[in-house]
């Protein structure tokens, strides 16, 4: 089975977020980027786990983004998996994203491809819904489970206040969340390895972007907290009455 | 023209669905165009009705292979229906099903996508919508460059308008392709208020100490009618079920209101909640940095404060 596990990178949620060339551009500068958690914890985990109980899985990395991307393919390839690919692009438009991501998937004729349920800084989640469309293969998003024997794939996923189990055949799409593996952290082993593992540089594919970014604003604070006598919830609960009107 | 998907579970029309409908009706009158709503599946709801949260029209498919999701089929359906009609912009609600939709079609419409929007478009000069990013610390505002558009409307983001019109309701004719997802088994969680639709949310942390003190907890949520939540760690420790975790890694939600009881207020908590319209902080420790996020405090003890405030609200009900 081969497997194409998507990686992006998202910067580490304490960085402090701030905006240049007039609040256009998000600020890269002394960023600390990681692994976008969802890609990491349960996609990526969840392909090495089959590896583990198939060794004959091969598992590809693929991920769109610019040099600083970098250390971010080279962890997971630490984590696991046999190869990556990068291509080469800083694009935000989720469906150049997507398309780019198509083009590798297309060519490498995988039995499965994971992506993160969303990236969090974005909070998209359109990634992996895109790639079926553009590959049209059947999508299952939200997973919390993933088996595979032979053809056939069981998924468990979300569904609205509950959960539901499927039986989907291969070639498939999957969006994962928690539930689907336990997080790691790469071993002084995978690190070693990691180095000499192939990382493939590939200049965009054609394709033209549909969205662009205007602006960034931040919120206004909050213009303070009201503090309540903890013997007073008669006016705690008068207050979301009347004041905030939210009961 | 705009079309609204409406989505369903249990036979019924999701509110964020209807939230939907009236940003739909909204968006339209801002465009100077019709809208109509586009319903997959058999519904018990009166789909005229649709016409009091602003729909001119209900487009139907009516066929029961259509009440469970496959994003290949629904999408499919939806980008034809869209293209039959000549619709250009199409909504969602940012809910489960919208979430894994709306991407693949406007794909097929070659759309723009622009999801999780907290607002209508300033169509002034050209089509700009508005999003939360970043863990809720910045907004950005997106143009959409193509003819066509798709957009995802958060949940809670936009109220119900009510309408004194009905709608006319079309049943709509376009072949179903054959599901290549076969369900096995549907497990839901019986009784309980979905966290995503919820308008007022009661959740608890690691200050709660463990499990079996979660009773003051429930019996506030209770006297509330509020769905409950909780932080990672314990959702992790398994003292609350996984579906109750709110923050970046767990469910974002954006009720009119959050009580926190014994959360610390971590950043990557406050990047699922800190859109609720109303925050209260039930925290011991005056230090704790969710009271900066919190809109009502309370300094003191959980294990006090919580089934005072339980009577405080029982008496009011009991009196209003
Ligand atoms: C990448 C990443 C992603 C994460 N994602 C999430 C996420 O999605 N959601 C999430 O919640 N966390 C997430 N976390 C974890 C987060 O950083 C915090 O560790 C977590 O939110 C803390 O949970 P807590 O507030 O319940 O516990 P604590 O931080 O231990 O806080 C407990 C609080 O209870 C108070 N308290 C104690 N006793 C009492 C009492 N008797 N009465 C009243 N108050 C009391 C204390 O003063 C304290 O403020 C993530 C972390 C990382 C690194
Ligand atoms: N630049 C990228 N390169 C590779 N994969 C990506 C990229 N952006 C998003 N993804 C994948 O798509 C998922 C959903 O992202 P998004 O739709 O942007 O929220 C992520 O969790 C990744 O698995």
């Amino acid at each position: 089975m081969k497997i194409l596990v998507c990686i992006s990178k998202t910067p580490d949620t304490t960085a402090k977020i701030a905006f240049t060339e007039g609040n256009t551009k998000f600020d890269e500068n002394g960023v600390q980027w990681i692994i976008n958690p969802y890609d990491e914890w349960y996609a990526l985990v969840r392909a090495i786990e089959l590896k583990e109980k198939d060794p004959s899985t091969i598992i590809h990395l693929v991920t769109v983004g610019t040099a600083d991307a970098e250390p971010i393919i080279r962890k997971a390839l630490a984590l696991g998996g046999d190869e990556a690919i990068r291509i080469n692009s800083n694009s935000n438009d989720s469906f150049f994203v997507a398309k780019q991501l198509a083009t590798v998937a297309k060519e490498g004729n995988y039995d499965l491809i994971f992506t993160g349920k969303e990236t969090i800084d974005y909070n998209s989640a359109s990634i992996g819904s895109m790639l079926s469309a553009l590959l049209d293969m059947p999508f299952v998003s939200l997973a919390n489970k993933f088996d595979c024997d032979g053809n056939t794939a069981t998924v468990r996923r979300e569904i609205e206040g509950g959960e539901e189990t499927c039986e989907v055949n291969l070639p498939v799409v999957i969006s994962c969340q928690k539930g689907m593996a336990e997080q790691r952290i790469p071993n002084m082993r995978g690190i070693m390895a990691a180095r000499t593992k192939p990382l493939k540089v590939l200049e965009p594919f054609e394709a033209s972007a549909t969205t662009s970014i205007k602006k960034f604003d931040t919120p206004p604070a909050k213009s303070g907290v009201k503090l309540i006598d903890p013997a007073n919830m008669d006016e705690l609960v008068r207050l979301l009455k009347e004041e905030a009107k939210v009961i | 023209m705009v079309i609204v998907y409406i989505d369903q579970a249990d036979h019924q029309i999701k509110k964020s669905s209807l939230e939907a409908m009236s940003y739909g009706a909204a968006l339209a009158k801002q465009l100077g165009c019709e809208v109509a709503a586009l319903v997959l599946g058999t519904v018990q709801d009166n789909l005229a009705d649709l016409g009091k949260n602003g729909a001119q029209k209900v487009y139907h498919l009516k066929n029961e292979s259509l009440n469970t999701l496959d994003v290949k089929v629904h999408s499919s359906l939806i980008a034809t229906a869209a293209k039959n009609v000549n619709a250009n912009v199409v909504v969602f609600a940012h809910n489960i099903n919208g979430k894994a939709i709306a991407p693949a079609v406007s794909v097929k419409l070659e759309a723009g996508i622009v999801t999780g929007a907290s607002s209508l478009p300033n169509t002034e000069n050209g089509f700009v919508v508005t999003k939360t990013v970043f863990s809720g610390k910045a907004f950005a505002s997106i143009q959409i460059e193509t003819p066509n558009k798709v957009i995802a409307i958060n949940q809670n983001s936009f109220g119900i308008v009510n309408y004194d019109h009905n709608a006319i309701v079309e049943e709509l004719n376009i072949p179903i392709p054959a599901s290549s997802i076969k369900i096995t088994k549907v497990e839901k969680v019986e009784g309980e208020i979905p966290l995503t639709e919820a308008s007022l949310v009661v959740s608890g942390g690691r200050g709660l100490k463990g499990p079996e003190h979660w009773g003051i907890l429930l019996d506030l949520a209770k006297s509330l009618g509020a769905a409950t939540a909780c932080s990672r760690p314990v959702s992790d420790s398994d003292w609350r079920p996984h579906h109750e975790h709110v923050g970046q890694t767990g469910i974002q939600i954006a009720p009119n209101l959050y009580i926190a009881i014994g959360i610390s207020g971590a950043i990557q908590h406050l990047a699922g909640v800190n859109r609720s319209k109303t925050i209260v902080v039930i925290n011991k420790d005056p230090e704790a940095p969710f009271f900066k996020a919190a809109d009502y405090g309370v300094v003191g003890d959980a294990f006090e404060v919580v089934p005072t405030l339980t009577k405080a609200i029982l008496k009011m009900k009991s009196t209003a």
